[in-house]
């Protein structure tokens, strides 16, 4: 299920300004990247090149190459519709839809899809998915409650179970944990820690011990001044980022001597 | 120029001690006043809405308290049997009528329109057409009047041949299509053409005040455009709509000049939509027998007025009510 993504000389631009220059990385499956850096930086931007999603916004194109399995994400035939629908992504808010109960928001992304499934399907997706975002229990007795009933941490792990029921191949999180106490930060860490057995997990934080314990790999955007855009200025093995980083600037921004 | 080294604390009044800065402060006379001046606002509105009942209720005695013999001897356009309720009952029906269809037609198209604007146009195509659709609304109604009775009466009767032609065995298309189409199915579209700007304007204010981050949520998931409209814009606007929709039949409700110029009256309970002469709204109805009624005429006017305001009254709950029903599902909480 878990693909790898690799990325080339990838350009980001917000109309004819350059946001993020020149990014080249590789993705392995069933691993979880972090991506860490100061605000501003491009890390987000980054991310929602992976699942066209900062497409949204109006101007904003991408230039260069995100090969998932062999396939061009950004070729002319591809969709982008399609391509989210491999591609989840959890948000920095938890964002579950108001205006729909616990178990219809787990089923959102599979009715969109316009499949037809069954009443007893829909029951084991429903509790499968929860399950593999760690909810079940809380939840079982109230999946006909709005989902907006729910805790900060517990709406963010809806969300992630809503993200898992379209059964995607990678998982992006901007910054997952940001809205969240210590307690649901530490719920949803367990479980991005088991979720990687499945999933192919890119992960953007601002709280640098989080990048140390869930990732195996870490990059590091920076940006050299405002109005200049931002670059990956090294990845490597999460031990080694944190040990030992090649670039100065790592070290820096991991020592909290950047600014 | 250098600051001076010591400041107060921002907002103390040099000359009070902090305990009487706490009890004394000119703020807070600003603020008692203006508290009850927004009171003051608020109680006028239920004065007023007070008023009116009193006025209707007051007016409307002599024509109820009356016998309907002596009310049919007296006024030459009231009914032989039947008494009050009997000639206000065809009107409410025609009122009702013409209302609903307005809103059927209405409705859906303003939902249109609205997310165009909201989430298809390019925005500068989008701002020019938000400004045309309020500028429907300032369109007086006589305006409307004219045009529906001059243009549309005119140009309608194909449509209104067609539908008797070919859906005539659904009673309400039923046959032979009056010509001119002095009929509620005209006064229906424009009624539907003048609830249009309030209903598209409250819609579009709605549908852009979704969550960008519900949006992005249904676009995450692999949502087209569509089912973005229909998984996060929608649900999170139904009760804007539904509000909407209510604001846009109690104008359809009321309005009299439109109507008394396009429809040829009747006091029937008839769901002919195409046939002319068989329908009347109250307020159309009091415009046409006030200027000649006599004393009990226009109590009888007002009776049929206080059928009209309680109407309102209950479609507006009756919106509050749908709207509340599933509010824990809203997103408000």
């Amino acid at each position: 299920m878990a693909k790898r993504i690799d990325v080339s000389d990838l350009n980001i631009y917000y109309g004819s300004f350059l946001a993020v220059a020149d990014v080249s990385m590789t993705i392995e499956p069933r691993t979880v990247t972090a991506l860490i850096g100061p605000s501003g930086c491009g890390k987000s931007t980054f991310l929602r090149t992976l699942n066209r999603m900062h497409e949204v916004i109006p101007g904003a194109r991408a230039e260069g190459k995100v090969v998932m399995d062999g396939v061009d994400m950004y070729g002319s035939d591809v969709d982008p519709v399609a391509v989210r629908r491999h591609v989840g992504m959890v948000f920095q808010r938890p964002n579950p839809f108001p205006t729909m109960s616990i178990a219809e928001n787990v089923l959102a992304g599979v009715r969109l899809n316009n499949k037809r499934i069954s009443k007893g399907d829909a029951q084991d997706l429903v509790e499968q998915s929860l399950q593999g975002a760690n909810l079940w229990n809380e939840v079982k007795d109230r999946l006909d409650r709005p989902g907006s009933g729910l805790s900060g941490g517990q709406q963010q792990r809806l969300c992630i179970a809503r993200a898992i029921a379209v059964k995607p191949q990678v998982l992006l999180m901007d910054e997952p944990c940001s809205a969240l106490d210590p307690i649901s930060t530490l719920a949803i860490e367990d479980l991005i820690a088991e979720l990687k057995d499945d999933y192919t997990i890119v992960i953007v934080t601002h709280n640098m011990q989080q990048a140390a314990r869930v990732s195996d790999r870490t990059g590091f955007f920076n940006i050299a001044g405002t109005g200049k855009p931002g670059r990956l200025i090294e990845i490597d093995d999460t031990s080694t980022i944190f040990s030992s980083p090649h670039e100065q600037a790592t070290e820096d921004y991991i020592s909290g001597r950047f600014g | 120029m250098s600051t001076t080294p010591t400041r107060r604390p921002e907002g103390a009044e040099p000359s009070l001690t902090p305990a009487e800065s706490m009890t004394h402060g000119r703020a807070s006379l600003a603020n008692r006043a203006f508290a009850r001046l927004s009171t003051a606002s608020g109680v006028t509105i239920l004065a007023l809405l007070a008023a009116v009942t009193v006025f209707l209720v007051l007016e409307a005695m002599p024509a109820v308290t009356t016998s309907p013999a002596e009310l049919a001897e007296r006024i030459s356009w009231f009914p032989e049997a039947g008494g009050i309720l009997g000639y206000v009952g065809p009107l409410v029906f025609g009122t009702l009528l013409a209302a609903v269809l307005a809103l059927l037609i209405g409705t859906p198209l303003a939902i249109g329109i609205a997310l165009f604007i909201s989430h298809y146009a390019p925005r500068r195509l989008a701002q020019g057409l938000g400004y045309l659709v309020d500028l429907l609304a300032a369109i007086p109604s006589v305006v409307y009047g004219l045009w529906g009775s001059l243009v549309l009466a005119p140009r309608i009767v194909p449509v209104q041949d067609f539908l008797a032609q070919y859906l005539g065995w659904i009673p309400l298309f039923d046959g032979p299509a009056a010509h001119p189409a002095r009929t509620v199915f005209t006064v229906g579209v424009v009624l539907a053409v003048m609830i249009l700007p309030i209903i598209t304007a409250v819609c579009r204010e709605v549908f852009l005040q979704t969550p960008r981050l519900h949006e992005e949520a249904a676009l995450a998931l692999g949502a087209t455009r569509l089912e973005v409209i229909r998984t996060a814009v929608l649900p999170f606007a139904r009760s804007g709509i539904i509000s909407a929709a209510m604001l846009g039949l109690g104008r359809a409700l009321g309005e009299t000049m439109a109507v008394l110029m396009i429809l040829s009256p009747g006091f029937a309970y008839s769901f002919a939509l195409l046939q002319a002469g068989q329908h009347q709204t109250i307020a159309a109805n009091i415009a046409n027998q006030f200027p000649e009624a006599n004393t009990y005429g226009v109590s009888t006017l007002i009776a049929t007025g206080l059928v009209l305001f309680v109407i309102t009254l209950a479609v507006n709950m009756l919106a509050r009510w749908i709207v509340s029903r599933r509010a824990e599902f809203s997103g408000a909480n």
